[in-house]
């Protein structure tokens, strides 16, 4: 009898541990709607989804290195240059201080596409190369590279032909148009990046759950050398796992200097907090081999609508910090829960 | 030989060095299809180098290997799969957060229009198991099985590979009798179908029995090529250290007094554990313990030791009650626990034998007040190295450069640094060599001579046979009775019958 009692009671608390973070930030959401009964307009709820929508793609990439136990410091000062390149080849023709001044005619959107992808790609790359070659710890040689990133993105935009550090600014229409439009049905109007994210969400999935690629990344992060003993090219997942990350980081660097419409140095600082800490509120362990897209999405979202509420309710921009720091912490100590063998 | 069978993997005149030793020197082999063919020696004899040079993990230095009569140059492990050549390790790299069926076909996960797929993969699983016997959901997460169910799954997926080889190194370590007849039965099954295999193991009883042939190494050397049905126990033992062992044991003189460990009732608290265990312990004994895998040997040493929590019961040392909530306060309270997994929680590898010797030892006054006296250091540790008789260069050594029984040694003398009253010792001789065993041995008997409690789990019937004065027997978790020397072993008729017949009470 005390034994069932016992074991109902584990599950209990093994249940609560699951869904915890959840739990406590449906609590949060729940409070600000009581005070503020208005805050779930329909108007509210997208604007949440559309802040979250960059970063969440930041944070599908980035999501992929935390299971292969890993991590990316340089996510933020990556995006940054990355939204700068997209920034210089997007600017109005019709802009004087334009940063290519040559540039009379507006280029077809697939070359800064194409060219933030590059760019993400290369940095991410490096990062790969120094983890899967190298053997450094993904920590150490993202540190490195965060630094390397913002120096080539200072450079970068100091380049322009006032020789001034100012923003890139004044970008063309179809530009504003395919990285910061909306799709109207009947009255709810959709901002396109939400959809881009969902979607982005879904091809990742897929990657995640039904390819060789994804089920090598959950046994590379689970079991190096498992893996490596079951035949895994291991140095060639962590490679494919990074070129991803990098293709989402410069698909979120495009539309998010569409977003912002004005790209400076500091474009991008922190944004890796944020990709991180969607990404273990949403369940991707740090320990390695755990995690789903289901959760990243959610994660990405329940930070997005804890920074909007903090926001809404008018809390002072310092707390919100300690708030947030305190969020992560909170994440972290219930995942390490999830795994502890008692003895 | 008249097994007429034709050769499938010949290795001649393998070389391997790494610096400053020659680890391989002109080693060979060769493996007749449909047959089982054991590879011995002692540790460091260069067995594994040898499977590592085969499956291309170590480049070897020259040499050739054939493969039914084809010259092979395997460049990884997966280079060798591929051409019918699959090893099961000892340790089991197994991802223990995703399920069974992915941990099979890793590496090789079947697609259909380019994705992963899952129901191919459930029922080719299905049928591997079956035609093994079996039976394990392909969908568990493969963390929350035994360990003895996760050995037969790796040895599930190398048959799944159609290997024309099949290496297995030390399969038996965490099977049950049971499982180990299956082992054998999948094992006949497979040489019935033309299968060669490469056997490695330390238990001279399963060699005997399932070989045909036995090649036996000495220092990277290849010494003897055999007959299994030709060989004895005594023969192997001969050619692998090339000395007559006479004496397993060394002579037992030690006089057990009063009684002076008490363990009354003693429960583990988190399952799978252990219930009710009591015992006592007399001064000058060794206690055996003794019972199959999943018995819950060492959780029960664990727990008198507060490296695992308790749920209830008394440990009472000298009729005083010891508070032995964890590690730091029994080894106050003068308990030693030498673990079972020596790589896991006994060794910090990058560091030397000084290190070793004296990290359970440091906080003793003896070391100074705020800075830690060189001299004392040095001392101990050359105390460690000549009392227990440790080979090594110099105490500036990496331990992780040492052999296992020496690197065994180096812990047990860190904890008898501590000058403790009980020793638990958890498998002691595990994966180390025939005469590092009978120096551990010897050790062992010294300390109950002494004086000292010694409470020793051990898997090998014999070792306990050998130097136990009682042996307590574990089953399911409880305890299934106590034997003693001279009454229910020790030259008496039907021994291990009686402490096996024990193990199977509650299982």
């Amino acid at each position: 009898m005390q034994s069932i009692k016992k074991f109902d009671r584990q599950r209990t608390i093994d249940f609560l541990l699951q869904y915890a973070m959840y739990i406590i930030l449906l609590a949060i959401l729940v409070t600000v709607s009581i005070i503020k009964p208005h805050f779930l307009a329909l108007g509210n709820i997208l604007n949440i989804l559309k802040q979250a929508s960059t970063k969440g793609i930041l944070a599908l990439g980035c999501a992929g290195l935390i299971v292969l136990a890993g991590t990316d410091l340089s996510i933020g000062r990556v995006m940054g240059f990355s939204a700068a390149v997209t920034a210089s080849l997007v600017q109005s023709v019709t802009y004087s201080s334009r940063y290519f001044p040559g540039m009379t005619q507006d280029l077809p959107l697939i070359v800064p596409f194409v060219a933030a992808i590059a760019v993400a790609v290369a940095f991410s790359l490096f990062n790969g190369f120094g983890v899967a070659k190298l053997k450094m710890h993904a920590f150490i040689i993202t540190l490195g590279t965060q630094l390397i990133a913002y120096g080539a993105n200072c450079l970068y935009i100091e380049a322009q032909p006032s020789g001034t550090a100012q923003a890139l600014s004044t970008f063309n229409q179809t530009f504003k148009d395919a990285s910061a439009g909306n799709l109207t049905i009947g009255t709810v109007t959709i901002p396109l990046v939400v959809l881009y994210f969902l979607g982005l969400a879904a091809i990742m999935w897929v990657v995640w759950n039904k390819t060789r690629l994804g089920k090598n990344m959950f046994a590379v992060g689970g079991n190096e050398e498992a893996a490596r003993v079951s035949g895994v090219k291991v140095e060639k997942t962590i490679m494919l796992v990074y070129l991803m990350a990098g293709i989402l980081y410069g698909i979120a660097a495009f539309l998010e200097a569409g977003r912002i419409q004005s790209v400076g140095a500091n474009t991008g600082i922190n944004y890796e907090t944020d990709a991180i800490s969607a990404c273990v509120i949403g369940g991707v362990s740090f320990s390695g081999g755990v995690g789903t897209i289901q959760g990243v999405v959610i994660g990405a979202v329940i930070l997005q609508a804890i920074n909007f509420s903090l926001n809404f309710l008018g809390v002072n921009p310092y707390y919100q910090f300690i708030i947030r720091g305190l969020i992560i912490v909170l994440a972290v100590a219930i995942d390490v829960r999830k795994y502890i063998v008692k003895k | 030989m008249e097994t007429a069978k034709a050769p499938l993997l010949e290795m001649t005149g393998i070389d391997k060095a790494f610096p400053g030793v020659q680890a391989l020197s002109k080693a060979q082999m060769t493996v007749r299809a449909g047959t089982v063919h054991s590879l011995m020696g002692e540790n460091g004899a260069g067995k594994s180098t040898l499977m590592k040079c085969l499956f291309g993990i170590y480049k070897k230095d020259a040499g050739e290997i054939r493969m039914e009569g084809k010259l092979v140059n395997f460049t990884d492990p997966r280079h060798a799969l591929d051409n019918g050549v699959a090893m099961v390790h000892q340790e089991l790299n197994q991802v223990l957060r995703r399920n069974v069926m992915e941990n099979v076909w890793l590496g090789r996960l079947p697609l259909k229009h380019g994705l992963v797929d899952s129901q191919k993969m459930y029922r080719d699983t299905k049928k591997v198991f079956e035609g093994l016997g079996i039976d394990i959901d392909p969908k568990r997460i493969i963390g929350t099985l035994s360990v003895s169910n996760r050995q037969m799954i790796e040895i599930a997926k190398a048959v799944s590979y159609d290997a024309k080889i099949l290496v297995l190194d030390e399969p038996t370590s965490s099977l049950t009798e049971n499982e180990v007849e299956r082992l054998f039965g999948i094992i006949r099954h497979l040489t019935q179908k033309g299968v060669g295999i490469i056997y490695i193991s330390h238990k001279m009883d399963e060699i005997l029995r399932i070989s045909d042939e036995v090649t036996i190494m000495r220092d990277g050397m290849w010494i003897a090529t055999r007959d299994a049905k030709n060989l004895t126990t005594e023969e192997i033992v001969r050619l692998m250290v090339n000395r007559e062992m006479t004496q397993r044991f060394p002579p037992k003189n030690n006089q057990p007094g009063e009684v002076a460990l008490e363990v009354k009732d003693l429960s583990g608290k988190y399952e799978p554990t252990f219930h009710d265990v009591s015992f006592s312990v007399r001064k000058g004994e060794v206690l055996g313990i003794s019972g199959l895998v999943g018995s819950r040997r060492t959780e029960l040493l664990n727990t008198i030791f507060g490296y695992h929590s308790k749920e209830k019961g008394q440990i009472i040392l000298h009729g005083k009650l010891m508070d032995n909530s964890a590690p730091d306060r029994s080894t106050r309270n003068n308990f030693s626990l030498l673990t079972e997994e020596r790589r896991a929680t006994g060794l910090f590898p990058q560091t030397n034998i000084t290190f070793n010797s004296v990290i359970a030892n440091i906080r003793s006054r003896g070391y100074g007040k705020f800075l830690l006296k060189k001299s004392k250091l040095n001392q101990d540790t050359d105390w460690v190295i000549g009392a227990i008789n440790v080979k090594t260069p110099s105490k500036r050594t990496l331990i992780r450069s040492l052999s296992g029984g020496n690197q065994q040694k180096v812990i047990i003398g860190r904890w008898l640094l501590t000058t403790p009253e009980v020793l638990l010792l958890d498998e002691p001789t595990r994966g180390i060599d025939v005469g590092a065993k009978y120096e551990i041995y010897d050790l062992i008997l010294k300390l109950a001579e002494e004086g000292k409690c010694v409470i020793m789990v051990s898997s090998e019937m014999p070792e306990l046979i050998g130097i136990c004065d009682r042996i307590l027997v574990m089953s399911g978790g409880r305890m299934a009775g106590v034997v003693e020397r001279g009454v229910d072993f020790g030259g008496v008729a039907g021994e291990q019958e009686t402490i096996l017949t024990l193990a199977a009470k509650y299982v």
